[in-house]
C-alpha cells in the first residue's frame, strides 16, 4: 500500500499485460498466478507507472516482463535488495517482488530474512514449486526429505524449510498462503497483502509441470481439496471439510489437534485470530497428513515501515532544512592564508 | 641534532635564536591503548594551525585491543610537516616517541641514525621487556647508540602532574599520551590554547578529566622548558609553508571522499543513495554521510555487500545517485551486481578503498592491488570507468568526477582509493562551489519522437542511453539482467544483437576518453630518457623522488595517471616519446602490465606489497638503477 492518490482511469485486466509473449512451459502453474494478478490489479487501482515489479532469477522471476508496469529483472536472489533502494529512493512506488523458493530462499536467503525483519512496505509473492526450474529440476530448499533430482538421485536427505515458518521467524507482519489454481482466494489474499503496510510475504504453491507435477496432489486436487486445505478468516472459527471438522486447542500439550464437528457444535473450535503470532506459528508448522494446509492470511499484525521510519527520521534531523554545502566543507577548527602573508589564525 | 633536521638548506638564521627546519617527521608509537592516534591528530591540527605543509600516516593494528604490551599491539600515527611542499609522511622519522618496549622495539629501526628516542623509561619493567621481547633493558645496552635517546619516565611524571584531581590509578596513566603532547607541542614551538578548548569540549561533561588532561599537557610542556639545558632536547620552529590564499581546514581521505560525493550529487542535481557494509578501511565513509542528511543523503547499511550494492543499483534506478563503497573483500562479493549495473546502465558510483590482499588479507594496512580486479574482474565483457585518487584532499575531486562520469555516461564507475589516503590527513584550501561547473542529470520524461517507448535509444554523443524513472507515466518498461534488444531493452537472445550491444557497451566506455582531460606531465619534459608513471597513493613518493632525481641532473620526469580506464587518449603517445618506463606500484605490477597490453612500451616494475607505502628513497634508487 501506499500513499499514492488513486488513478482517474479505471484499467481492465487486459492493461496489465504487456506486449511480451509468455514463455513458461504450457500448463505451468505461473500462467495462473499471472492471470490472476492482472485480474486483480485494476481492483486494487495503483495507476501502472506507479507500479514496479521486481524479481530475482528462476522461472518466476520472469514475471515483471509480462505485467504492464515498470519492472527490473535483477540478479539470483538479491530482488529484496534492490527493492530496498527502490522503495528507500521513492516511497511512493508501489513495489511487489516475485521470487522462488531458489531464488528467495537459497542464494537469497539472508536477504529475505533482512526484508521482513526490516519491514520494508512491498508485496513479495514466493511461488513456492519445491523444485528448480530453469537449471532443470534440481532440488530445492523447500523439496521434501527423498526428492529424486539430477543432484540427489538416490533421493534427497537434507530437511525442507517452511517458507511460512521461516518469515514468521524472522520477523514478517504480514504472512498469507494460497494456491496457483485458487482463482476465487488469490486476489483476496493479493487484496489483503496490498493493503497491508509493510511487508506482505505471500507463499503460493505453484505446480511445476515439468519437474515436479502433482507435488501439492495431495491437497491441491479437487477430491483432496476439502479435507485438505484449511482457509482460515479472522474472527471465524477454524474449519474445514465442509465444516465438519475444527482445530482445537490442546492446552495440556500447547498444540493444535483435529476434531470432529458434532451436531455443528463449534465451541471447542478456536476462533481464527490473524492478530495472533503464537496461533499463525502453530498454523504454517501444522504437519501435513495429521493437519489441513492453512491458506489465507494467516497473520496480520501491521507494525511501521521500515521507509516510513528512514523518512521520518530524515524529516525530524532535517526538520525541513537543507544542507549549506559551503559551510559543511569548511566545517572544523580551519586557518585562513591572506595574499602574500603569512597564516592568520 | 642541528643537521637532523636537514637545516643545511635554511636560506635565512631565524631571528628568534630557535633552529627552523624546512621539514620535520615525527612518529608517536605507543601500546593500542595509549592513545598514540588522538596525540597524532591533535598534534596534526595543532601543525595545521602553525601554517605548516603536512601529510600523516596512521598506522594501527587490526585488532582493537591487541594484548597489551605486544608488538603487535602496537599503534603509530608518523607526521611530515614542514615551511616547503610536503608530499608523503616521510622517508624517516627525526624524532621518535615511543611509549613502551615494544613500541621501541618495533619503530627504533625506522628512526632515522642521529635522530632523537623520547621513551617512557616508566613503562620499561620486567613484564613489558619481556612482552616486546627485550632479553635485557635496551635503555642500559649500546643497542641504541645509533641515535640520541631521552629516556625518562613519563608514567611518572604524568601521575605527579595528575595528583590534585584524585584520579585512580589506570584514569591517571591515561593522561600520558596528554603529557607527550605538550612535550611535543613544546619541541616544536606551538601553542597550546587550542588543546586546551579540545579538552574542555571533549570533557565537557566530566570537568575533572578535562582539568587533569590540561595539568599533563602543560606538565609536559613545562618538563621540555626546565630540561632543555645541555640535553639532546631541543626546540625548533617550523616556519608556515607557503600557501595559495583562501580557507583551510584539515581533512582525511574518507572525509574528503564523502564530501566530494555529496558535492557530486549536488552539481548532478540528484539525490545520494549510499548503501554499504562496514568494512576496513572503508566504514569512514558511510560514518560520514550518515549524519549528512540535510544534503539529500539517504545512508543505508545493508545486510550484506551484495544488498549494500544492489540497493544503490534500487536507487539509481529509481532516479537518485546510487553509490556503493567498500574494500577489495566486499567489492569481490559486488561483482556480479556490478554487471547487472552495466547491463542495465545505470549511472552507480562504487567506491574501493583498497587494502592488503588477497582474502582477508591486511585490512588495515595500505596496498594498491586491486586494480585488476576494478578493470577487468566481472564475467563477461563487463567495461566501467576506474579512476584513482591520489591523496587525501584530490579524493574530493574524483569522487565529484565519478559523479560526473556516472550519470553523464549512465554507467557504473569505480573509484580507486586505499588504506592509507583515507586515513591520512593534509591541509586543504576549501573548494569554492563556483570552482565546479553542474553537470545536471536528464531524465526522459516523454516518449521518442515517432513515440514509441525506448529505454535503451542513445545520446549519440555520450552513448549514454535513456534514464526513464518508475512513475513516469506512459513510459513502463521492463529491464533486467538478460542480454536487451538494442532499443527497446526487451530480451534478446539474437547473435547480430548480443554483438551490437557488447560493441556498444565497450565503444560507451571506450568513448569517455573524449571527455576526460588529456594527460599531463605531472613533473619534467614531454619526452627523455626516463619516465615514472603512478596511480593512486604513490603519487607523493614519486613525485619528491622524480623531483630530487631531476635536481640531481638526471632527465626524468612523472606522469601520474587518474583515469585508469579508459586511459586518457594521448597517453600511450606520450609514454613512447621516453626512453624508459619505470611503474613503482604497492602490487606486483597491475598497471605495468596494462600499460604493456594496451601500448606495446616496455614498461618495468617497481613493486613494494609490505602494507607500508613507498618510501621516495626507494624510488630514488630505482630511477638511478634505470638510469645507469
Ligand atoms: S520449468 Fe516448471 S516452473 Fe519453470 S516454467 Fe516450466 S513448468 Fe513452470
Amino acid at each position: 500500500m501506499n500513499a499514492i492518490t488513486p488513478i482517474t482511469a479505471a484499467t481492465k485486466p487486459d492493461d496489465w499485460a504487456s506486449d511480451q509473449e509468455v514463455r513458461w512451459c504450457p500448463g505451468c502453474g505461473d500462467y495462473a498466478i499471472l492471470k490472476a494478478v492482472q485480474r486483480t490489479m485494476p481492483d486494487i487501482g495503483t495507476a501502472r507507472e506507479n507500479t514496479v515489479f521486481v524479481s530475482g532469477i528462476g522461472c518466476s522471476s520472469r514475471f515483471p516482463y509480462y505485467m504492464e508496469t515498470y519492472g527490473f529483472h535483477t540478479i539470483h536472489g538479491r530482488a529484496p535488495a534492490i527493492a530496498t533502494g527502490i522503495k528507500l529512493a521513492n516511497p511512493d512506488l508501489d513495489v511487489w517482488i516475485v521470487t522462488g523458493d531458489g531464488d528467495g530462499l537459497s542464494i537469497g536467503g539472508n536477504h529475505m530474512l533482512h526484508l521482513l525483519r526490516r519491514n520494508l512496505d512491498v508485496q513479495l509473492l514466493l511461488f513456492n514449486n519445491e523444485i528448480y526450474g530453469l537449471t532443470k529440476g534440481q532440488y530445492s530448499p523447500t523439496s521434501q526429505v527423498g526428492t529424486k533430482s539430477p543432484t540427489t538421485p538416490f533421493g534427497s536427505v537434507d530437511r525442507p524449510l517452511a517458507p511460512c515458518a521461516f518469515a514468521m521467524g524472522a520477523g514478517a507482519r504480514f504472512v498469507a498462503r494460497t494456491i496457483d489454481t485458487a482463482q476465487k482466494n488469490m486476489p483476496e489474499v493479493l487484496k489483503r497483502a496490498h493493503a497491508h503496510k509493510g511487508t506482505s510475504f505471500v507463499e503460493i504453491f505453484q505446480n511445476c509441470v515439468v519437474y515436479n507435477d502433482d507435488v501439492f496432489a495431495k491437497f491441491t486436487a479437487k477430491k483432496e481439496a476439502p479435507a485438505n486445505q484449511i482457509w482460515v478468516e479472522h474472527g471465524k472459527p477454524l474449519l474445514f471439510a465442509n465444516g465438519s471438522k475444527g482445530l482445537r486447542l490442546d492446552r495440556e500439550h500447547v498444540r493444535l489437534s483435529v476434531i470432529d464437528i458434532v451436531d455443528g457444535d463449534v465451541s471447542q473450535v478456536l476462533m481464527h485470530d490473524e492478530t495472533n503470532h503464537l496461533l499463525a506459528q502453530l498454523l504454517v508448522e501444522m504437519p501435513f497428513g495429521e493437519f489441513p494446509k492453512a491458506l489465507g492470511v494467516l497473520y496480520c499484525d501491521p507494525a511501521p515501515s521500515f521507509e516510513a521510519e528512514v523518512h521520518i527520521q530524515n524529516e525530524r534531523i532535517t526538520a525541513g532544512r537543507s544542507g549549506d554545502l559551503g559551510a559543511l566543507l569548511s566545517k572544523g577548527q580551519g586557518w585562513d592564508v591572506k595574499p602574500a602573508r603569512g597564516p592568520n589564525l | 641534532m642541528a643537521t637532523s633536521f636537514q637545516t643545511d638548506d635554511i636560506p635565512q638564521p631565524p631571528a628568534d635564536n630557535l633552529p627552523h627546519p624546512e621539514a620535520v617527521v615525527v612518529r608517536f608509537a605507543g601500546d593500542s591503548g595509549d592513545g598514540m592516534q588522538l596525540t597524532g591528530g591533535q598534534f596534526t591540527l595543532s601543525t595545521a594551525l602553525a601554517g605548516n605543509d603536512l601529510s600523516t600516516f596512521p598506522d594501527f593494528p587490526a585488532e582493537i585491543r591487541a594484548p597489551q604490551g605486544t608488538t603487535f599491539g602496537v599503534s603509530a600515527f608518523q607526521i611530515n610537516f614542514g615551511s616547503i611542499d610536503i608530499e608523503t609522511a616521510g622517508d624517516e622519522p627525526d624524532v621518535l616517541v615511543a611509549m613502551n618496549p615494544a613500541a621501541l622495539k618495533t619503530n627504533i629501526k625506522a628512526l632515522r641514525r642521529g635522530g632523537l628516542a623520547i621513551i617512557d623509561s616508566g613503562e620499561f619493567g620486567p613484564r613489558n621487556l619481556a612482552k616486546a621481547g627485550y632479553a635485557v633493558n635496551p635503555l642500559d645496552t649500546d643497542e641504541l647508540n645509533d641515535w640520541q635517546v631521552m629516556a625518562f619516565d613519563i608514567s611518572a611524571l604524568t601521575l605527579e602532574a595528575v595528583k590534585p584531581f584524585g584520579l585512580g590509578n589506570k584514569e591517571s596513566l591515561r593522561c600520558k599520551n596528554m603529557w607527550t603532547l605538550g612535550l611535543a607541542l613544546w619541541m616544536f614551538d606551538r601553542d597550546r590554547a587550542p588543546l586546551v578548548d579540545w579538552l574542555k569540549t571533549k570533557f565537557a561533561k566530566n570537568p575533572v578529566l578535562a582539568d587533569a588532561n590540561i595539568a599533563a599537557l602543560n606538565a609536559g610542556h613545562a618538563y621540555g622548558e626546565t630540561a632543555e639545558i645541555g640535553g639532546p632536547l631541543k626546540q625548533y620552529h617550523v616556519d608556515a609553508a607557503e600557501a595559495q590564499p583562501g580557507h583551510y581546514r584539515t581533512i582525511t581521505g574518507g572525509e574528503s571522499l564523502a564530501l566530494g560525493l555529496v558535492a557530486g550529487a549536488h552539481l548532478a542535481g540528484l539525490s545520494m543513495f549510499f548503501g554499504s557494509y562496514p568494512i576496513t578501511p572503508a566504514s569512514p565513509i558511510l560514518h560520514h554521510l550518515a549524519r549528512l542528511k540535510e544534503f539529500g543523503v539517504t545512508t543505508f547499511q545493508a545486510e550484506d555487500e551484495i544488498a549494500a550494492i544492489c540497493s544503490a543499483i534500487g536507487a539509481s534506478y529509481a532516479g537518485q545517485l546510487g553509490v556503493t563503497s567498500s574494500s577489495g573483500p566486499g567489492i569481490a562479493l559486488k561483482g556480479e551486481a556490478m554487471g547487472l549495473a552495466i547491463m542495465t546502465e545505470l549511472p552507480l558510483v562504487i567506491v574501493n578503498s583498497q587494502r592488503g590482499g588477497p582474502s582477508t588479507g591486511l585490512p588495515t594496512k595500505t596496498e594498491q592491488s586491486d586494480l585488476y580486479q576494478a578493470v577487468y574482474g566481472r564475467n563477461g565483457d563487463a567495461p566501467l570507468v576506474v579512476i584513482s585518487a591520489r591523496s587525501p584532499t584530490d579524493s574530493f575531486d574524483v569522487a565529484i568526477e565519478a559523479c560526473r562520469l556516472a550519470t553523464q555516461f549512465m554507467t557504473p564507475v569505480m573509484v580507486l582509493t586505499d588504506g592509507y589516503i583515507a586515513n591520512a590527513a593534509e591541509p586543504w584550501r576549501v573548494p569554492d562551489r563556483k570552482d565546479y561547473t553542474p553537470f545536471p542529470a536528464h531524465f526522459t520524461e516523454e516518449p521518442e519522437p515517432d513515440g514509441r517507448v525506448l529505454p535503451y535509444a542513445r545520446d549519440p554523443e555520450t552513448l549514454g542511453r535513456r534514464w526513464i524513472r518508475p512513475g513516469t507515466p506512459g513510459l513502463m518498461h521492463r529491464i533486467g539482467g538478460i542480454e536487451k534488444a538494442l532499443d527497446t531493452g526487451n530480451i534478446n537472445y539474437e547473435p547480430a544483437n548480443h554483438q551490437a550491444m557488447t560493441d556498444i557497451r565497450k565503444a560507451k566506455i571506450d568513448g569517455v576518453a573524449k571527455y576526460i582531460p588529456a594527460q599531463q606531465v605531472d613533473v619534467g619534459n614531454e619526452t627523455g630518457r626516463l619516465v615514472v608513471v603512478g596511480w593512486g597513493s604513490t603519487y607523493g613518493p614519486i613525485r619528491k623522488a622524480v623531483q630530487r632525481a631531476r635536481s640531481a641532473g638526471h632527465d626524468v620526469a612523472h606522469v601520474h595517471i587518474r583515469y585508469l580506464w579508459p586511459f586518457p587518449a594521448n597517453l600511450g603517445a606520450l609514454l613512447k616519446g621516453f626512453d624508459k618506463v619505470l611503474v613503482p606500484e604497492m602490487n606486483t605490477g597491475q598497471l605495468k602490465t596494462m600499460l604493456r597490453d594496451q601500448f606495446l612500451v616496455d614498461a618495468r616494475p617497481l613493486n613494494k606489497v609490505s602494507g607500508q607505502p613507498f618510501k621516495i628513497a626507494e624510488i630514488e634508487t630505482a630511477i638511478a638503477e634505470m638510469l645507469k
